[in-house]
């Protein structure tokens, strides 16, 4: 999987994910993820974001998981790999990070050791040359005390210092694909920007294309390039970044954008809220999975599901009115954001 | 009795001080917890509310900001009597808690806890209806009485009762069992609600419902609010006054709009500049702090916050910083802003003329 092949780094086309038979967790994802690119993955929980994820890996449990589909990691066809090419894919070509550095982590073994037992498993390289390659990481993720720190256990170390212990981890058998989920959610915020910096700076000086799961828009746009929103499993906008926060599309992004709790509302003013819950994945309604909670839905949208359309170069949307939520978003935007607009 | 300002904040009935009495007075709290440490089991502490001193005046809402360790959920438990505090003393409506005149049972009636785990803090074998009920019937309600109340209160936090009261808990989302939980705590018609990270595990859609419905049933309820949040942008929307808290310790308090608009600490101020940009054309560059929060099992000597400062001195290193106040309503505790410190920053002394 060298970096010279052509096409993106991973391509979804089509992706259903179906647990126990009935839930339809992911129900036809399109993503391309370009090489040296960062895509954010946003949505609340149970829209299907860190299904998506696992499925690239092919991490979600294979006998009570129907996935239909096609994903390809740097071309190869992950759907079609054998246990063995599989084992060869995970933490190899692709690497993630965990919300929870603590259960992801080994308790019983220090994370020297958890190191140079991924180096030495996909490559051939003795075990003081791993350990030299695990304190190089260890350097490269600013954990201070390098040496002292790779004979620790995790649950001696800050979760701070865990998440940094996870990032180097990742990195050790040099991916070509970054896979995190929530990396940053279990972490406080003096903590968590440290981290969200770290990735960008590491995306940016070892060219990986990351894939970003997180349900926090302002993680997402400090280290995503572009950003796809998630609903009841479909991606319902995606664009860049800057496209998505300062110029949506979809009535859930605006409903996600007005909903927070941010500086630009005044106080004692209510809080623009979405109303009703998101949809049992079990029991899907018909047509757009959004109506029901949709300020501008109409007879179409409950009959039947609109296909993803192209707004702007580069920046589509699934929705049947996306000129009527565009026009009310830009009729009633937030002051503050108003100067940085487009 | 007293000069009405404004509305009354609480019913006169229950209402012993008048208005200016603060509803709760926090004074010097402490509490340890003990642990064991290394092969010999050698004695350390927890120090988790090192000398806590604030005031939640009547009818506002104080937020207590942090990260985790800082102590803020032991403060509210210590509040709300559910472990013991070392020393220090807690008054509520100018009486002491636990005292004569205010026996603990007769404070809970009159203050209510909601958790953030919406599932843990609810009975799995108990319907909804019943969990709501329970307190009011543990003093004295009638059943009858008490479940109508809890169907009238069901309705008020947005819960159908016909469809909702003989739930289970496992049966309802999160932001369902949320309001739940919101509604239990109201069944007493409680004075003081304190809601420690209550919409941290919601949903951003649903965590603004929630927050819309807990102003409304403050106006409602004449409440007072203890909100504790690690969400800044939360706390600003919803708060009268917030108290920010460092390793078991105040360092500022004041109004919201004061503090977080021009935070006179710097750790406030840090915690305010980690806060993710919105922009994707002014990205955050540089992390405002380095490190984790360090333990508290041996904070550092002088200004707690010294080590990760960047105003930092020879000075904090080994002197405390008093909590002082900067003017009538905002105090700070950080020797850059105490006069007469040694700190190169500190404003002059004020000469006496």
């Amino acid at each position: 999987m060298s970096a010279s092949e052509p096409g993106p780094a991973v391509a979804i086309r089509g992706l259903t994910v179906v647990f126990g038979g009935v839930v339809e967790a992911v129900d036809g994802v399109d993503l391309t993820l370009e090489r040296g690119q960062a895509v954010a993955l946003i949505g609340e929980s149970g829209s299907g974001k860190s299904v998506t994820l696992r499925a690239i890996m092919r991490l979600n449990p294979e006998r009570r998981t129907r996935i239909g589909g096609e994903i390809r990691v740097g071309g190869a066809d992950v759907m079609a790999m054998s246990p063995k090419a599989l084992r060869a894919l995970r933490g190899r070509a692709v690497a993630m990070i965990f919300q929870e550095p603590l259960l992801a982590l080994d308790p019983v073994y220090t994370v020297g050791q958890q190191i140079t037992e991924a180096i030495r498993q996909h490559e051939r390289i003795g075990s003081a040359a791993a350990r030299q390659r695990a304190l190089a990481l260890f350097e490269r993720v600013r954990i201070p005390s390098p040496e002292r720190r790779l004979d620790a256990y995790p649950h001696e170390m800050s979760g701070g210092m865990r998440q940094r212990a996870m990032i180097a981890l990742a990195l050790a058998c040099r991916p070509q694909v970054l896979l995190a989920d929530e990396p940053t959610t279990a972490l406080d915020a003096t903590v968590q920007i440290q981290i969200l910096l770290l990735l960008r700076e590491l995306q940016a000086e070892l060219g990986l294309s990351t894939i970003f799961v997180t349900h926090d828009l302002g993680a997402a746009v400090e280290v995503a390039d572009r950003i796809a929103v998630m609903y009841a499993g479909r991606i319902v906008e995606e664009g860049s970044a800057r496209d998505v926060v300062l110029d949506p599309h979809h009535p859930y992004t605006i409903g996600l954008l007005r909903s927070r709790a941010d500086g630009a509302l005044a106080k004692g003013t209510r809080l623009k809220t979405i109303p009703g819950s998101p949809p049992d994945l079990a029991n899907r309604p018909p047509g757009c999975p959004f109506a029901p909670r949709c300020f501008l839905a109409e007879e179409r949208c409950r009959v039947e599901a609109p296909p993803a359309v192209a707004v702007q170069p580069g920046h589509r949307a699934a929705c049947w009115r996306t000129e009527a939520a565009h026009a009310a978003f830009q009729g009633d935007r937030a002051p503050v954001l108003a100067d940085a607009a487009v | 009795m007293s000069m009405p300002i404004g509305a009354p904040t609480v019913p006169i009935a229950r209402d012993r001080g008048g208005p200016a009495q603060p509803l709760l007075t926090v004074d010097r709290l402490v509490k340890h917890f003990p642990v064991k440490t290394g092969l010999g089991g050698t004695k350390a502490v927890v120090r988790a509310v090192d000398g806590v001193d604030f005031e939640i005046l009547k009818g506002e809402t104080l937020g207590v900001v942090g990260e985790s360790g800082c102590g803020k959920s032991t403060t509210a438990r210590l509040i709300m009597g559910l472990i013991r505090h070392d020393s220090g003393d807690l008054l509520f409506d100018g009486e002491r808690i636990g005292g004569r005149a205010l026996p603990l049972r007769d404070f809970r009636a009159q203050a209510q806890m909601v958790f953030q785990d919406s599932y843990s803090s609810l009975n799995p074998r108990m319907t909804i209806e019943g969990s709501i009920a329970f307190g009011p019937r543990v003093h004295g309600v009638p059943k009858r009485q008490a479940i109508e109340r809890a169907r009238s209160l069901l309705a008020r936090v947005g819960l159908e009762p016909a469809r909702f009261a003989a739930r289970y808990p496992h049966e309802l989302s999160g932001g369902q069992r949320q309001r739940v939980n919101i509604a239990r705590a109201l069944a007493l018609e409680p004075r003081l609600v304190v809601l420690d990270e209550a919409v941290s595990a919601l949903d951003k859609s649903v965590e603004a419902q929630v927050l819309n419905l807990l102003m409304d049933l403050k106006q409602e309820f004449n409440l007072t609010y203890l909100f504790i949040s690690h969400d800044l942008n939360v706390v600003r929307f919803i708060c009268d006054r917030v108290a920010v808290m460092y390793l078991g310790q105040v360092v500022e308090i004041g109004p919201a709009d004061m503090v977080l608009a021009s935070p006179a600490h710097p750790y406030t101020a840090a915690l305010l500049s980690s806060m993710p940009s919105m922009d994707p054309d002014a990205r955050t560059q540089v992390a405002p702090l380095a490190g984790d929060p360090p333990n508290p099992i041996d904070p550092p000597a002088g200004c707690r916050f010294h080590p990760r400062c960047t105003l930092v001195e020879p000075v904090c290193r080994g002197t405390v910083p008093p909590l002082d106040a900067l003017d009538a309503r905002h105090r700070v505790a950080c020797l850059a802003r105490q006069p007469g410190s040694g700190h190169a920053l500190a404003p002059d002394l004020a000469v006496a003329a």
